[in-house]
């Protein structure tokens, strides 16, 4: 075909498949991605593109008209024919990836009489589209890279292919040689499964994905599913929350649902709530953006986060921990007696927060000057808990101080105690067996 | 399009609790019998929650990686798919005999077809001689061998005993072993004391777990007397009071239960093709109780 340009080669069979799906009888035409066809009452077609407008062709003047726009004619056929999925997660997600609309106007529009309007909002047009997947189109998805390319044109499959590359963002300059290179989306389950310090990770999106890896030239499909090994059901949730349908489950409604060894956790009070959020759900613990409140009409004061998909509902580890700290919760205060100078007490607040940011193993051997060094802390413990305890509760009588103090020791090792029993209670009742 | 969502426990401590979901899944997708193959687990992600949405197929179903029926397959699983109008007495189950029940879900618009637990299904019968030929490296075993089913007991739930009793009395009607006997870590007749329940020199043990934890790894070959210590391990076969023990671990990381995958959704009428086929093929396994279920 003379029309044809010689620096691009269309897919097998892309205008014959687009001249079908625009001019089948019971179509009344096509408009996708700033294409737009209109069949005429005449039997003619008119051919609209961002840069251009033709009416009056026939059907093989249409066909020469669209081997001058050869990017959009491999853009509709990647998206019709190889991602298809229409009004799914995956597709939006991969139109989300390049810059694109999420859901292109449909065929089902125009059928309804406003007819095809190529000035409808496409997101970015093809053709700016297309220049930068020339180089690459990069988002960030909770701690992935991800990097949409147009394909070379290889093994006959034309232009217009798009392939993806996944990466962690700490590895965003790091050449590729350098990184492990996968290829099987399930190759990352392994990824997922322990952190840097070879602990496992019960929460897939605690920010603590190792780096050091990547996937290249991956297929939608392939790209999708590493996604979703990665952060499973993010792009699901990202999805209804774009079309203004995330279903939120509140904290309220999450805990009294709960049944069996949960069934306590609606009864952890209210201001703890926020604590729990605090504690598990701010952005340095987990990538999603919490979106569940206390309930409906009662936000929590922390911040939910700044991650791009949601977080629906409160997890299985936040359910866990929440039994915990209700247990915790339904115990009484006391006031304490315990003697420190002041930079013990400083330290008693250092160690609590070296262990709440998870930096001990930062602190060097011999840095005596952080509180929660090592030799320091057992330089505490030597002084001050000789008894085992920092403290001991105040009740007016010096004697029966000390018999409270060990009795609560005691209560404290049976309730570990009780608690190493309850875990595998929770283990085996969790089981069916 | 159909799919097949496997839902299992999963753990927020053991990074091995959730493998033996993650290997039949990978099996099943080989057979290409379904469009989508999903993991779905109460304590890992996608939880129960959110995993039916992450399927395009209108039609899935729905399979639970559970030994038993009882307070998961009948309470959790349900309510946390939210399967619509689900009542345990869909399943019109004695407490081994759920098949499936047709539903919808609350959040998608989706078929899904529930199933009964894996451990119930007849099939589970050939998965237990499956692991039993394993264990021991003989394809024939049976002539002058005890087995041993081994459950939890029946602490919460007596359908958990239930199923064991049900897969043993169906080895025995095999007429293969010599003996067979269901033991319990909870219950008489207790695990404990596996040289007193049967007589044969060589007992092949089978838990009737879906992965290994520290009830099979560490419980079960503790109270047998294989090793006074699961952190030095135990031989296979080890011996116990002069018998040959060859201890098997969980049968739920047997191969071959990926068959019993799949026939719970075939049951519930899924087109699997030759699935099962591709299956016994790859895994060695073969319906021990000839006609399956």
């Amino acid at each position: 075909m003379s029309a044809q340009r010689d620096d691009e080669s269309l897919p097998p069979a892309a205008v014959d498949n687009l001249l079908e799906a625009a001019t089948a009888h019971d179509s009344s035409g096509l408009l996708f991605d700033g294409l737009a066809i209109h069949q005429d009452d005449g039997g003619t077609y008119s051919l609209e593109t961002p840069d251009s407008s033709h009416e009056d062709l026939s059907r093989t003047d249409l066909e020469a008209a669209l081997y001058e726009v050869p990017a959009l004619v491999t853009n509709w056929h990647f998206w019709e024919l190889v991602v298809a999925g229409q009004g799914t997660p995956r597709r939006a997600f991969l139109r989300w990836c390049e810059g694109a609309s999420l859901e292109p106007e449909s065929d089902d529009e125009s059928d309804a009489g406003t007819g095809p309007d190529p000035d409808d909002d496409h997101g970015t047009p093809v053709a700016e589209r297309y220049r930068a997947l020339e180089t690459g189109v990069t988002r960030h998805w909770g701690e992935l890279e991800l990097t949409a390319r147009l394909a070379p044109d290889v093994e006959g499959h034309g232009q217009g292919r798009r392939v993806y590359d996944v990466r962690h963002v700490e590895d965003a300059d790091v050449p590729a040689h350098e990184l492990e290179g996968h290829d099987h989306p399930h190759e990352a389950r392994e990824i997922v499964t322990t952190d840097e310090k070879d602990r496992y990770r019960p929460l897939k999106t605690a920010p603590t994905l190792v780096t050091g890896w990547h996937f290249e030239g991956l297929s939608g499909d392939d790209f999708v599913e590493t996604v979703r090994t990665i952060y499973p059901a993010t792009i699901a949730n990202w999805y209804r929350e774009q079309r203004g349908e995330l279903d939120v489950d509140h904290w309220l409604e999450t805990a009294e649902r709960q049944t069996g060894i949960y069934d306590i956790v609606d009864e952890l009070p209210r201001e703890a709530v926020e604590w729990v959020a605090e504690a598990c759900c701010v952005d340095s613990q987990c990538v999603k953006r919490r979106e569940w409140q206390y309930e409906d009409g009662d936000e929590l004061a922390v911040d939910g986060g700044d991650g791009v998909f949601p977080c629906r509902e409160p997890c299985s580890l936040v359910t866990a921990a929440a039994r915990r700290w209700t247990v915790l919760e339904s115990e009484d205060e006391k006031t304490w007696h315990l003697e420190l100078t002041t930079s013990e007490m400083n330290q008693l607040v250092e160690i609590v927060d070296a262990v709440a940011e998870g930096r001990t193993d930062e602190i060097r051997e011999a840095d005596v000057y952080d509180g929660a060094n090592r030799y320091r802390a057992r330089y505490l413990r030597a002084k001050r808990m000789g008894d085992g305890s920092l403290g001991h509760e105040v009740e007016g009588d010096a004697g029966h101080d000390d018999h409270d103090s060990e009795s609560g020791h005691d209560d404290h090792d049976s309730e570990s105690d009780h608690d190493g029993h309850d875990s595998e209670r929770d283990h085996d009742s969790d089981d069916d067996h | 399009m159909q799919a097949l969502v496997i839902v299992a426990h999963g753990s927020h401590l053991s990074p091995g609790s959730a493998q033996p979901t993650y290997d039949h899944a990978d099996t099943i997708r080989e057979t290409g019998a379904f469009d989508e193959v999903r993991e779905g687990f109460w304590k890992e992600e996608p939880s129960f929650r959110e995993v039916i949405r992450t399927v395009e197929s209108d039609e899935v179903y729905v399979v639970p990686l559970f030994i038993s029926e009882g307070y998961f397959t009948e309470q959790v699983i349900p309510r946390e798919l939210r399967l619509e109008d689900w009542d345990p007495d869909r399943w019109d189950s004695d407490g081994t005999s759920a098949s499936q029940a047709t539903l919808d879900v609350g959040d998608a618009a989706k078929t899904v077809h529930y199933c009964g637990p894996v451990g119930t299904h007849d099939a589970m019968t050939d998965v237990i001689v499956q692991r039993a030929e394993s264990v021991t490296g003989d394809p024939d075993v049976g002539e002058g061998v005890a087995l041993v089913v081994v459950g939890h007991g029946t602490e919460r739930n007596e359908n958990s005993a239930k199923a064991i009793e049900y897969h043993t009395q169906r080895v025995r009607d095999l007429d293969r072993f010599d003996e067979v006997q269901a033991l319990y870590m909870d219950e008489e007749p207790e695990i404990d004391d596996v040289t007193d329940h049967v007589d044969a020199d060589d007992v092949v043990v089978v838990p009737l777990f879906i992965s290994d934890g520290f009830h099979t790894q560490e419980d079960i070959p503790e109270d047998m007397g294989l090793t006074d210590d699961y952190r030095t391990g135990w031989d296979v076969p080890g011996e116990v009071d002069g018998q040959r023990i060859w201890y098997a671990g969980a049968v739920g990381t047997e191969e071959f239960m990926a068959d019993v995958l799949l026939e719970r959704a075939a049951d519930a009428g899924a087109d699997i093709g030759d699935a099962l086929d591709q299956v016994a093929e790859w895994t060695g396994g073969a319906p021990a109780t000839g006609a399956g279920d």
